[in-house]
C-alpha cells in the first residue's frame, strides 16, 4: 500500500527541534517506507539527518509518502505533528 | 577536525557560561585530560577484511552509544531533564539508519579505512547544514561533530591521559571528572576544574571544595574549545571559563584575583555576623538570584534571604514554556534551600532587553516603554496563572514572597491581585495547600508608581524599588545606549526623592521597603540608602559582604543627616562627592 499526503507545515518551529525528533521517533515505530519530499528534495523520513537537511520551516509545502502494511496509520500520525502549532499543542491531542 | 566557532571573539578569546562550583580565580595553563588531537588514517582495506572494518564500526557505535546513554541520565539526575535533552539528540544522531548505511556503503565502495570514510560522509552533512539559513538548524553541526568525535575516539581508541602525568601547575579540562581520574592526581598540581558536565554536587564540585581551588561545572563545550596548553582563566565566582584570554582580560582578572583573596579574609568573619550599624539599626540584607542554583552562593556570602529572584532565566533559551510542575520543583527546592529566610519571587519579567524565543513578539520601537512584564503576564493569564500556581504551591515549603514587576498605577495591581485571588480559590477547592498569608508586594521602577506609592501601599505588603529601571525612567535615559551612559546617575537627587517618596509613603501604611536594583549594592551609596530609611537592601551574591561591612561601620543617626543633607544638593555629582567622603570618614583606608 502506498499512501501519499501533501500538507503545509503548520508547526511553529517548522521541521527542526523537538518536531523533527518526534517525527523521527514515530517514523521509526512503522515498519513502512517513509520519504518527506519537498520540491525536488527527498528525504527518508526515518533519518533526523534527512530531515535536518530538508530545513523544512513553518509554511513549507511538503509529501509525505509512506510505502507498506502499516503506510495509512503512519501518515496519519505524522501528519498530526505537522499540522499541530506547538509540540504542547499535539502532545494534548495524543 | 572542525572546531565550533561560536562566542569566539577577534582577539580568539572564547568566553563560556557554566555552573560556579567552588569559588575563586585561576589564571593558568590548560590540561585536558583527553588529548584532543585527532588524526585520521587514509588507511586502503583489503576486500577480505571490509566486513571486520564494518563490524569495527559497528562496535565502536555500540561503544558510543552506552557511553551516551550514562552522560545522558547522569545529566539528567544532576541537572534535569532540559539540560538532558540535547543528549536525546545525540543519540537519534547516533541511531540514524540512513547516515549508518551511508557510510557501510561508501565503504563497500571506497575500501578506506572506516574512521576515514565516516568522517566524510559526517562533513559533508557538516557543510550543508553550516551553511543553512536557519540558526537552529546550523548550531546543530556542534551536536553533530560531538558525537562524531565520540565515534572517531572509539574507533581510533583514543587514549585518555590520566592525571598522575600531571608535572605542572595546570587547570584541569575535562568532560567530567570521576573518582578514578582525582585519585590519582597530584593535588598540589590541579589549580582549577573546568567540566563540560556535572552539577554543583557532582564529584568534581566536591572535589574542588575540599581541595580550595576554583571549578566551574557545566560549560558544555570546554573540551571542545580547549587545546593543550591553552591559556585559561577559571571563575569560579561568576562561572565563567575564559579560553585565550585577551591581555586586558588577564589584567582585569589579576585585580580581580587579588580583591578576591583579600576580600576572602573578611567574608569570613563577616558571615554569620548582622548587617546592624554601630548604634544598633539592623537592616536585612538579602541577595538577588537567577536560577535556584545560585542558593548556595547566597549562603555562602552571609545574606539573609533572597530579596530578588528572577524568574524569567527559567524561560529563556528553550522553545516550550516551564511547566507549572517545573516551576513548582523549582521555586519549592529553593525555597528549602534558603529556610528559614524568605524569598521574593518576582513574577515573569519579560520584554525591555529580555526576550523568550517562545513568543513572537512584535518589534517595538521603544521597547522598555512596551509590552513587557506585568502588562505582558495580564494580556497572557494563562501563563500567569501557571505561574502563580507554581509559586502558592511551593509556598507551602518554605518561606516565598510574590512581587509584580513593573506595575504602573493601581489598576494594574488590582488586576493582577484579583487574578491571583482567583488562582488561591482554584487551588483551595482543590484542597491543594498553600500559605495563605503569603506577603504580595509591587516592584516600583515606574515613576508613575514611585509617586503613587501612597495609593499603591494599600494593596500590598511590601515594596521593593528596582533601580535600573526607575533611574532610566526618571532621568530619560536609555541605559542600554552607551552614547548617554554618563547621564545614568544613581546618586542624582530626582531618584534620591523618588526614593524617598516611596519609603515615606511604604512606612505610613506600615509595610516594609527594600530595593533590588543594582543601586542596593553600590557601596557608595548605602550609607545614603540606609539613611532614606530603606529597610531591605537586596544585591547580588558576591557584593553582600562589602555592604555588610559597610553598615556594621557607620551609624544610623550618621546616615540619617547624610541622608537628609544628599536631598538638599542639586546634582548627583555633589551628591555622589558628599557619600564618598562620609564613607572615607567611617572607613579610612576604603577604596571608592
Amino acid at each position: 500500500m502506498i499512501v501519499e499526503k501533501k500538507l503545509v507545515i503548520k508547526n511553529k518551529s517548522g521541521l527542526h527541534a523537538r518536531p523533527a525528533a518526534i517525527f523521527v521517533q514515530i517514523a521509526n515505530k512503522y515498519d513502512c517506507e517513509i520519504t518527506i519530499k519537498k520540491g525536488k528534495q527527498e528525504v527518508n523520513g526515518k533519518s533526523i539527518m534527512g530531515i535536518m537537511m530538508l530545513a523544512a520551516e513553518k509554511g513549507s509545502k511538503i509529501t509525505i509518502i509512506a510505502e507498506g502494511d502499516d503506510a495509512r496509520q503512519a501518515v496519519q500520525e505524522l501528519e498530526r505533528i505537522l499540522l499541530s502549532e506547538t509540540v504542547e499543542e499535539f502532545d494534548e491531542k495524543k | 577536525m572542525r572546531k565550533s566557532k561560536k562566542s569566539k571573539h577577534k582577539s580568539n578569546e572564547i568566553v563560556l557560561k557554566g555552573i560556579p562550583a567552588a569559588p575563586g580565580i585561576t589564571i593558568g595553563r590548560a590540561y585536558p585530560l583527553y588529548d584532543e588531537e585527532i588524526r585520521i588514517p587514509r588507511r586502503r582495506i583489503r576486500e577480505g577484511l571490509v566486513q571486520d572494518e564494518i563490524i569495527r564500526f559497528k562496535k565502536a557505535l555500540a561503544r558510543t552509544r552506552s557511553e551516551i546513554l550514562a552522560i545522558h541520565k547522569k545529566i539528567a539526575d544532576e541537572m534535569g531533564m532540559e539540560k538532558a535533552r540535547i543528549f536525546g539528540a545525540h543519540l537519534m544522531v547516533l541511531e540514524d539508519e540512513v547516515l549508518m548505511s551511508e557510510v557501510i556503503a561508501k565503504l563497500k565502495k571506497d575500501r578506506l579505512a572506516v574512521e576515514y570514510v565516516f568522517w566524510q560522509v559526517l562533513e559533508k552533512y557538516i557543510r550543508v547544514l553550516s551553511k543553512s539559513d536557519d540558526e537552529y538548524l546550523r548550531e546543530r553541526v556542534s551536536d553533530i561533530t560531538d558525537v562524531g568525535r565520540r565515534i572517531l575516539k572509539n574507533l581510533l581508541g583514543a587514549k585518555h591521559r590520566s592525571l598522575d602525568e600531571l608535572k605542572e601547575k595546570a587547570v584541569v579540562v575535562a568532560y567530567d571528572l570521576s573518582p578514578s581520574d582525582t585519585a590519582v592526581m597530584h593535588r598540589r598540581n590541579v589549580i582549577a576544574f573546568a567540566t563540560d558536565i556535572g552539577g554543583r554536587t557532582s564529584h568534581t564540585a566536591i572535589m574542588a571544595k575540599s581541595l580550595e581551588i576554583p571549578a566551574v561545572v557545566g560549560l558544555e563545550t570546554v573540551t571542545s574549545s580547549v587545546r593543550n596548553n591553552s591559556a585559561i582563566i577559571v571563575d569560579g565566582n561568576r562561572g565563567l571559563t575564559i579560553i585565550n584570554p585577551s591581555r586586558h582580560t588577564i589584567k582585569k582578572y589579576q585585580l580581580e584575583k587579588k580583591r578576591f583573596e583579600k576580600f576572602e579574609k573578611h567574608l569570613l568573619k563577616l558571615k554569620n555576623l548582622p548587617a546592624k550599624t554601630l548604634d544598633g539599626k539592623e537592616i536585612d540584607l538579602a541577595a538577588n538570584i537567577e536560577l535556584p542554583t545560585d542558593v548556595p552562593s547566597v549562603l555562602a556570602h552571609g545574606a539573609k534571604g533572597i530579596g530578588l529572584y528572577r524568574t524569567e532565566y527559567m524561560y529563556m533559551n528553550r522553545k516550550d514554556l516551564p511547566s507549572e510542575d517545573e516551576q513548582f520543583k523549582a521555586y519549592k527546592g529553593a525555597a528549602l534551600s534558603i529556610s528559614p529566610h524568605s524569598i521574593v519571587v518576582r513574577t515573569l519579567d519579560l520584554g525591555g532587553d529580555k526576550f523568550l524565543s517562545q513568543f513572537e513578539v512584535p518589534y517595538e520601537m521603544n521597547p522598555f516603554l512596551g509590552w513587557r512584564a506585568i502588562r505582558f503576564c495580564l494580556a497572557r493569564p494563562d501563563i500567569f496563572k501557571t505561574q502563580l500556581r507554581a509559586i502558592l504551591r511551593a509556598s507551602h515549603y518554605g518561606k516565598l514572597k510574590i512581587m509584580y514587576p513593573m506595575i504602573s498605577g493601581i489598576e494594574e495591581l488590582k488586576q493582577a491581585n484579583a487574578i491571583l485571588k482567583e488562582v488561591k480559590e482554584e487551588l483551595e477547592k482543590k484542597s491543594i495547600p498553600f500559605d495563605k498569608a503569603i506577603e504580595v508586594g509591587a516592584m516600583i521602577e515606574v515613576p508613575s508608581a514611585a509617586l503613587t506609592s501612597d495609593v499603591l501601599a494599600k494593596e500590598v505588603k511590601f515594596f521593593s524599588i528596582g533601580t535600573n529601571d526607575l533611574i532610566q525612567y526618571a532621568l530619560a535615559v536609555d541605559r542600554v545606549n552607551e552614547k548617554i551612559a554618563y547621564l545614568y546617575e544613581p546618586a542624582h537627587p530626582a531618584v534620591l526623592r523618588l526614593i524617598k517618596t516611596i519609603v515615606d509613603n511604604a512606612h505610613r501604611e506600615n509595610i516594609w521597603v527594600g530595593m533590588c536594583g543594582e543601586m542596593a549594592g553600590d557601596i557608595t551609596l548605602t550609607m545614603i540608602l540606609l539613611g532614606l530609611g530603606l529597610d531591605e537592601l537586596s544585591t547580588s551574591p558576591i557584593i553582600v559582604p562589602e555592604v555588610k561591612r559597610i553598615i556594621r561601620a557607620i551609624k544610623y543617626e550618621d546616615a540619617r543627616k547624610v541622608a537628609e543633607k544628599a536631598l538638599s544638593l542639586s546634582t548627583g555629582g555633589e551628591v555622589e562627592a558628599l557619600a564618598k567622603a562620609k564613607l572615607k570618614e567611617a572607613i579610612p583606608h576604603i577604596a571608592v
